[in-house]
């Protein structure tokens, strides 16, 4: 038997392990294999804040690629041109800002809508996705408008601007296991068990002492802020951005994503995150055919397994227990017949 | 003056499409907890179906019209319920709701690769044309859009509150289980809805792609409002979607005139979100009694 505790530092294990590997998975790789798993990981980072929003706290949100829009947007305008700060402390602060703008745009976002009614905050937070994309698509002063926001610079670091691809992959991969880690401590945490009592029973929670509404709020806003990190990342990978991959259906694709990787599961946004991002890099090879692929397959996936990709494991795992309490029973029918 | 007549016009007949999608969401809903993310791409494929039937069965009009209504009928009414709603639900809400996020994406890109990338035309039953009334000039289409679509509510609503199978339609939708016990084929009543909800999106599909020409992208904004104006009008009563389809309507239309034409797809949802901080059992919505 596995209780939770063990499951949680399985994925400590897999997370360092991952990560060690991954340091060197890219050598030799063209830029554009570089570019899908640098992809994958800053993805990676806005489904784990979806995840902690979704499937820690139960929270319906439509609008974290919203997030990822202000992060990367942010980001964009304080380290361009110079920076602000200059070359090398521009991009720290960028990153601090993209965090802290969107967590204080969770908070106020979340507090009227969690004042009324859960499931509210889904309706509340597609309005603002729609509000921010039409900001960044018709702000041209600001955002460059549909024309897109160029020449974002890579960031520096110890004297080194990492314009190299397989050197930004591996600052990426760092960033990546540093915001991993303070995910999973933060899960391990009174906190994250509070949010999780919350998912599983509200009155409950509440009666043991669980301060509801603050607990929902900080849960929607530190995956808000997750969704802000991953866009002063994702801003410098592609150098470039405009308004569309912060659409509405963006935020859906991430929702998918998490549930698709398996929500509620630690390590279910990178698997969600591999099936939504890298799959079809993969499946351009079907040539125009691709997302029609990518949507029967999340389809079949889901009438399989509802609980997403992680949710097979389980299955199979499950399984296997049942049988091997079978044989169980079996070898004990057997010796209890025999002492009859 | 004469113009605005015109935009509340026109602001009713996109409602009035609004309405019929947001009925039949609101519908599926009540009985099956199914929130249909692809709501708007059911609107948008029996046009594309028609279309291919008539390009590749060379059918005449009326026969390919049949045939889609069919096929449609068929394919989303009844297989939409028995082959994704069922073996889904007892799993939750959400996955139900990703699946038919992912079965939006599946129609979309199937109309896209399978019939065309391209806005086609869609025939009329209405002659092109305007009549001037006070001034205003009003298209003959949007006045016959509204017209249908009205009769069509209408009729819907006469069904479901005045006979024996209607009756029993409501009593599954508010108690399943009492239902069950008073000897109501509940099943069958909700099979019944999730064919009503298809008829209306193939009713919507033919009323609004002569205006707006077929293309596999059109379900994106009616979907939205649709799911928009179920919220507003209260999310479980007919009655409610009928209301809040026709205010989204109106204040799409009159937004893009008068607020800003940049900022347009925001501003019913700006009034979606004072609606639930004000009134957040919707405009005609009832309280729902929370149980523990």
């Amino acid at each position: 038997m596995t209780s939770p505790l063990s499951r949680l530092d399985l994925n400590l294990v897999t997370l360092i392990l991952g990560a060690a590997i991954l340091w060197f998975v890219p050598v030799g790789m063209k830029s554009y294999g570089i570019y899908v798993i640098s992809f994958w990981l800053v993805m990676s980072i806005a489904a784990m804040g979806l995840n902690l929003t979704l499937g820690y706290a139960g929270l319906k949100s439509l609008a974290q690629a919203a997030f990822l829009g202000i992060g990367a947007y942010a980001t964009a305008l304080i380290t361009a041109k110079g920076g602000v700060l200059g070359p090398v402390w521009s991009w720290p602060l960028a990153f601090v800002v993209s965090g802290a703008l969107t967590f204080a745009a969770g908070v106020v976002l979340g507090f009227p809508a969690l004042r009324v009614k859960f499931h509210y905050l889904a309706f509340v937070t597609l309005a603002f996705a729609t509000v921010m994309f039409l900001i960044f698509r018709n702000e041209q002063w600001l955002t460059g408008g549909v024309y897109g926001f160029p020449n974002i610079p890579r960031p520096t670091l110890f004297g080194v601007k990492l314009n190299n691809d397989l050197a930004f992959f591996r600052f990426l991969l760092m960033v990546t296991l540093v915001l991993s880690l303070a995910m999973w401590w933060l899960l391990r945490s009174p906190w994250g068990r509070a949010f999780m009592a919350l998912r599983e029973n509200p009155l409950r929670a509440a009666s043991l002492g669980v301060n509801l509404r603050t607990y929902t709020l900080l849960a929607f806003a530190i995956g808000a802020g997750y969704g802000g990190f991953a866009g002063a990342l994702y801003a410098p990978m592609v150098e470039f951005i405009d308004p569309a991959p912060f659409a509405i259906s963006a935020s859906f694709v991430l929702l998918l994503t998490v549930v698709v990787g398996g929500q509620g599961y630690f390590l279910g946004p990178f698997l969600g995150a591999a099936f939504s991002y890298v799959l079809p890099e993969v499946l351009r090879v079907t040539g125009g055919y691709y997302l029609l692929v990518y949507a029967a397959l999340v389809l079949a996936l889901l009438l399989v397994s509802p609980q997403g990709l992680i949710g097979i494991v389980e299955q199979i795992r499950e399984l296997r227990r049942q049988k091997t309490a079978q044989a169980m029973r079996d070898a004990s029918k057997v010796m209890l017949e025999a002492g009859r | 003056m004469d113009q605005f007549l015109q935009l509340v016009l026109a602001g009713l007949a996109t409602g009035s499409i609004y309405a019929l999608a947001a009925i039949g969401f609101t519908l599926v809903w009540q009985t099956s907890q199914t929130i249909n993310f692809a709501q708007g791409e059911f609107v948008m494929l029996p046009a594309i179906l028609v279309l291919a039937a008539v390009k590749f069965l060379h059918l005449p009009l009326p026969a390919a019209v049949l045939l889609a209504t069919g096929a449609f009928l068929l394919l989303f009414g009844f297989g939409f319920k028995r082959f994704l709603v069922d073996p889904m639900l007892r799993h939750g809400v959400l996955p139900l709701a990703i699946a038919t996020m992912a079965l939006s994406i599946l129609m979309k890109e199937g109309a896209k690769d399978g019939f065309s990338a391209e806005a086609q035309q869609f025939p009329s039953l209405v002659p092109d044309g305007a009549v001037t009334l006070l001034g205003a000039t009003l298209s003959l289409r949007d006045i016959a859009i509204f017209g249908v679509a009205v009769v069509a509510i209408v009729a819907l609503q006469l069904f479901v509150t005045r006979t024996r199978t209607g009756r029993m339609m409501q009593a599954t939708a508010q108690n399943p289980s009492v239902a069950t016990i008073l000897g109501i084929p509940t099943e069958r009543m909700i099979l019944l809805t999730f064919l009503i909800n298809a008829g209306l999106a193939v009713l919507a599909s033919f009323l609004i792609s002569p205006v707006y020409l077929a293309k596999f992208s059109n379900g994106e904004v009616i979907g939205t409002a649709a799911f928009i104006a179920a919220i507003v009008g209260g999310f479980n009563q007919v009655r409610g979607a009928l209301v809040g389809g026709f205010v989204v309507g109106l204040v799409d239309n009159l937004a893009a005139a008068y607020v800003s034409s940049a900022y347009r797809a925001a501003v019913p949802l700006v009034l979606l979100v004072l609606v639930i901080l004000f009134k957040p059992e919707g405009l005609l919505g009832r309280k729902e009694e929370r149980t523990v």
